[in-house]
C-alpha cells in the first residue's frame, strides 16, 4: 500500500456550506428500505386492531368534521356530500402531519442512536415519510370505498376530472413540503427545545389556515384585517395542492390555476434546499447541544 | 507501512452545564464577532482543561486538546486513560458522531465504529431482522449481510432464538448478537470502545479471538479503548495514554499500560511549595493564600491506625478577614473523591501575614493505597456565605500500609458506607512569631 493512496476519509470541523453527501446517501439505500420496513411492521405491533387503526382514524375524524363544521357550524362544501369532502381533506393533511411530526423529532427521538453510531442522518426522515405512504395508501383506499358507494348509489354530484392524473405527483409536493419543513424544525429544536413547542402549536393551527373544513371558494371576497383572505390562503403552499387534488377527484370548487401550483412548487424546492443544509449543518454538531 | 489514520492538532470543545437561554445571545455574539466583524471565535480562546475532579473556572471546555498522532495500518493500538480523559471523546470523533472543534482527522478505509453493540436493535423485531437492520447502521449493504447471515448467527451462539423478537432475550444475548454483527462487518478500521466488559467468560473470549484474528490476519486497523490493563496488553501493539484531553504518553502496548499505572503517585511527596500550577482556578481571590503544606512523615507508609499532621502556611492578605475555614480533600488513585476534613471557623483576628494551622486527623480510616490530598481556604459559614479564598490540588501524596495488628483482624476500614466521608480531626492557629515580625 503507496503512501499516495488518497485518504478515503478526512474529518474537517466545518464543511462547505453546500457539502451534502448525495453518494454516500445512495450508498445507504439498503439502510433506507430496512428503516421502512421496520416503522411498518413494529408501528402497530401488540395492539387488538393493527392497521384497522389507519381506518378508524380518519372515520372518527370525518365523523367529528360532519357534526361540528357541516352540522353545527353549517358551513358548506361545494355541494360534495360532506364525508367525501371531508375524507379528501383530512387523508391528505394527516399524511402531512404525520410527516412534519415525525421529520422535526429526527434529532430529538434518535438522539440515542445517532450519539453512537454514524450513516448519513437523512435517512431517518426520508424513511418515516416513504413509510408513513402506507397509512396513506390504506387510507386513500378508504376514500375510494366511500366514493364508489356514492357512485353506485348514483347521484352523486362529485365526478374526477383528468386533473386527477397529477396526483402521484402532488403527494410527492405534500411529502417534500412536510420533509423541508421538518428538517428545518428538527435543526432549530435541538438547540431551544422550547421552540417545539411552539411549532407542534403552529402546526395544528396550520390545519385551520387550509381548506380542509371548509372550501376555498368560500373565501373568496372576504377580508380580515384589511388583507385579502382568498390571497393569503392561496399563499399557504399546501393549499393549491390540495385544492388540485379536490378538484381532480371530487370536482369541487374550480381549478386553482397552475401558476399557484408552480408557486407551491417553487416554494417546495426552495425550502427543501434550505432544510437541507440546515440539516446537514446540524447533524455535525447535535450530539453536543441535544 | 502506509498510515492508516491521522490526527491533526484536533481538539474538542463543549460547554459545561445545561443549555440556557444564554446559548442564544452566545450564539448571537459569535455570529456578530466571527461573521459581520471577521474576527476569531471568541470563545475559542477560553475555555480550562478537561479535569472533572476540579471545579471549573470557565464554561467551556477542552475534551481534547491539541491531539496529534498517527496510526499504522494494521496496527492495533490501545487508548488508555482515567475516567473523562477524552478517550470516549476521541473515538466519536473518529466515528464522525461528532464533529471536532478544530483539526482534521484524516483515515483511509471505512472506519466501523463499536461504540456500543446492538446499537438500533428494535425490540419488537426478531433476531435476524434485527442483525440486518443493526448491521445497515453500521454501513453493510443487505447482500453483505446476507452472505454472512450463517457465520453472523453462528458466532453470536443464538440460533434457537434467531426468530424471537429481541425483546424476549436475555441481555447477554442481546450483546452476544450486536457483537457478532459487528464482528463481521469487516472495515479498514475498526473502533471498540469497552464492548468486551460484557458477556460471559467463553463470549469474552471468543470475542478477543476474533479481534485478534481481524488486526493479525486480515491486516486491519483496529483502536481499542479500555480500561482492563490486562486486555490491552493482551491485544494491543502499541498504546496511547490520554490525560485530560491530552496525549501524554505514546509507545508500545505495555509500555504505555506500565507508564499509566506507575503515573498516579509513584513518589511520595510530603512537603509542597505552592505554586501556580497546582492551581486550577486563576479567579480565586487570595486574600488568603496558600504558602506551603507539609504533612510529617517518617520515611515510610502510614499504618492504618496512625494519625496524619498536616501543617499549612498561609498568607493573609486581607486584615478585615476574621475568621476562615480550611478543608483537606482525600483522592484515591483513580482521583475519586473520598472525602474531607472540614475544620470549624478559625480564628484570624490576631493573625496578620503569614501564619500555619497544624491540622491532625485522628483515625483516618483509610484502607491500604495510595491517595492525593487537595487543600482549599476560604468561607463556609452560613453568615459571611460561602467563598473560595485559594485552592490547590493533589499536592501532597501519601500511602497507607495495613499495622500488624490490622492485618490479623480483618476489620471493615470504612465507617459509614462507601461513598464520601468526613474525616474527624483537630486544628489549631500555630503562632508563629519571626514571620509575624518580619512583616
Amino acid at each position: 500500500m503507496s503512501e499516495t493512496q488518497e485518504w478515503t476519509t478526512v474529518i474537517k470541523p466545518k464543511d462547505k456550506l453546500l457539502a451534502v453527501d448525495l453518494k454516500e446517501l445512495w450508498r445507504y439505500r439498503d439502510l433506507f428500505t430496512l428503516f421502512v420496513k421496520r416503522n411498518i411492521t413494529t408501528q402497530y405491533k401488540q395492539t387488538i386492531l393493527g392497521p384497522a387503526w389507519f381506518v378508524v382514524q380518519p372515520i372518527l375524524t370525518v365523523f367529528m368534521y360532519m357534526v361540528v363544521f357541516g352540522g353545527i357550524a353549517g358551513i358548506g362544501t361545494d355541494g360534495i356530500p360532506q364525508p367525501l369532502f371531508y375524507l379528501a381533506g383530512t387523508c391528505f393533511w394527516h399524511y402531512f402531519s404525520d410527516c412534519l411530526d415525525k421529520t422535526s423529532n429526527t434529532f430529538v427521538s434518535n438522539a440515542g442512536l445517532f450519539g453512537k453510531v454514524y450513516f448519513p442522518r437523512l435517512v431517518t426522515p426520508l424513511s418515516n415519510v416513504t413509510s408513513n405512504l402506507l397509512r396513506f395508501g390504506i387510507q386513500m383506499g378508504l376514500f375510494i370505498v366511500v366514493y364508489l358507494i356514492y357512485a353506485i348509489q348514483g347521484d352523486c354530484p362529485a365526478s374526477p376530472n383528468w386533473y386527477l392524473l397529477l396526483f402521484p405527483f402532488l403527494v410527492m409536493m405534500i411529502a417534500g413540503l412536510a420533509l423541508g419543513f421538518g428538517l428545518l424544525i428538527t435543526s432549530m429544536t435541538t438547540k431551544y427545545r422550547d421552540l417545539s413547542i411552539l411549532f407542534s402549536f403552529l402546526v395544528s393551527l396550520w390545519m385551520y389556515a387550509t381548506p380542509i373544513v371548509y372550501p376555498l371558494s368560500m373565501v373568496k371576497g372576504k377580508v380580515a384585517a384589511g388583507m385579502d383572505l382568498y390571497t393569503i390562503m392561496r399563499l399557504n403552499p399546501v393549499t393549491p395542492v390540495l385544492e388540485t387534488f379536490k378538484y381532480g377527484a371530487l370536482g369541487a370548487g374550480e381549478f386553482i390555476g397552475w401558476g399557484w401550483l408552480l408557486y407551491s412548487l417553487a416554494f417546495l424546492c426552495a425550502l427543501l434546499f434550505l432544510g437541507v443544509l440546515v440539516f446537514n449543518k446540524t447533524q455535525k454538531s447535535f450530539m453536543d447541544t441535544v | 507501512m502506509a498510515t492508516a489514520i491521522e490526527f491533526n492538532h484536533v481538539s474538542k470543545q463543549y460547554r459545561l452545564g445545561l443549555v440556557s437561554t444564554r446559548t442564544l445571545s452566545n450564539d448571537l455574539k459569535r455570529w456578530w464577532v466571527t461573521s459581520i466583524m471577521g474576527k476569531e471565535d471568541p470563545f475559542l480562546k477560553i475555555g480550562s482543561t478537561n479535569d472533572r475532579s476540579k471545579k471549573a473556572d470557565s464554561e467551556y471546555v477542552w475534551a481534547l486538546k491539541d491531539i496529534d498522532f498517527k496510526v499504522e495500518r494494521g496496527d492495533v493500538v490501545g487508548i488508555i486513560g482515567k475516567n473523562g480523559a477524552g478517550k470516549s471523546t476521541l473515538l466519536k470523533l473518529l466515528s464522525k458522531v461528532t464533529g471536532p472543534t478544530t483539526g482534521t482527522i484524516k483515515a483511509r478505509g471505512r472506519i466501523g465504529s463499536l461504540l456500543e453493540v446492538g446499537t438500533g436493535f428494535h425490540p419488537e423485531m426478531t433476531g435476524r431482522e434485527n442483525i440486518y437492520l443493526n448491521g445497515a447502521i453500521l454501513g453493510m449493504t443487505k447482500t453483505e449481510i446476507s452472505r454472512k447471515l450463517d457465520e453472523i448467527i453462528d458466532f453470536s451462539g443464538c440460533e434457537r432464538y434467531i426468530d424471537t423478537p429481541v425483546k424476549r432475550y436475555s441481555s447477554g444475548m442481546t450483546v452476544r448478537l450486536g457483537f457478532a454483527v459487528a464482528a463481521f462487518l469487516e472495515p479498514e478500521i475498526l473502533v471498540v470502545d469497552e464492548v468486551l466488559a460484557v458477556g460471559d467468560a467463553e463470549f469474552q473470549k471468543k470475542a478477543i479471538g476474533k479481534m485478534k484474528d481481524v488486526s493479525s490476519g486480515e491486516g486491519r486497523t483496529v483502536l481499542f479503548v479500555s480500561h482492563n490493563m490486562a486486555s490491552i496488553r493482551q491485544l494491543c501493539r502499541s498504546g496511547i495514554l490520554l490525560e485530560n484531553g491530552l496525549v501524554t504518553y505514546t509507545g508500545t502496548a505495555t509500555d504505555t499500560v506500565a507508564h499509566y499505572l506507575s503515573g498516579f503517585g509513584d513518589t511520595m511527596c510530603y512537603h509542597a511549595d505552592i505554586t501556580m500550577e497546582h492551581r486550577e482556578f486563576a479567579n480565586t481571590t487570595r486574600e488568603i493564600e496558600l504558602l506551603t503544606v507539609s504533612m510529617t512523615n517518617d520515611g515510610d507508609d502510614y499504618a492504618t491506625n496512625q494519625p496524619l499532621d498536616f501543617y499549612v502556611r498561609m498568607y493573609k492578605h486581607k486584615n478585615n478577614i476574621e475568621s476562615a475555614t480550611l478543608e483537606i480533600m482525600f483522592n484515591n488513585s483513580s482521583c475519586d473523591r473520598l472525602g474531607s476534613y472540614i475544620s470549624g471557623p478559625i480564628d484570624l483576628k490576631d493573625v496578620q501575614g503569614e501564619f500555619t494551622v497544624h491540622v491532625r486527623i485522628v483515625d483516618h480510616h483509610l484502607a491500604k493505597g495510595t491517595y492525593s490530598v487537595c487543600f482549599q481556604i476560604g468561607q463556609k459559614d452560613i453568615h459571611s456565605g460561602l467563598k473560595d479564598y485559594d485552592i490547590v490540588h493533589n499536592v501532597l501524596f501519601f500511602s497507607v500500609a495495613y499495622s500488624d495488628q490490622i492485618k490479623k483482624d480483618t476489620i471493615v476500614l470504612w465507617r459509614k458506607n462507601w461513598g464520601s466521608t468526613v474525616f474527624q480531626g483537630d486544628c489549631e492557629v500555630i503562632s508563629d512569631r519571626r514571620n509575624r515580625n518580619l512583616v
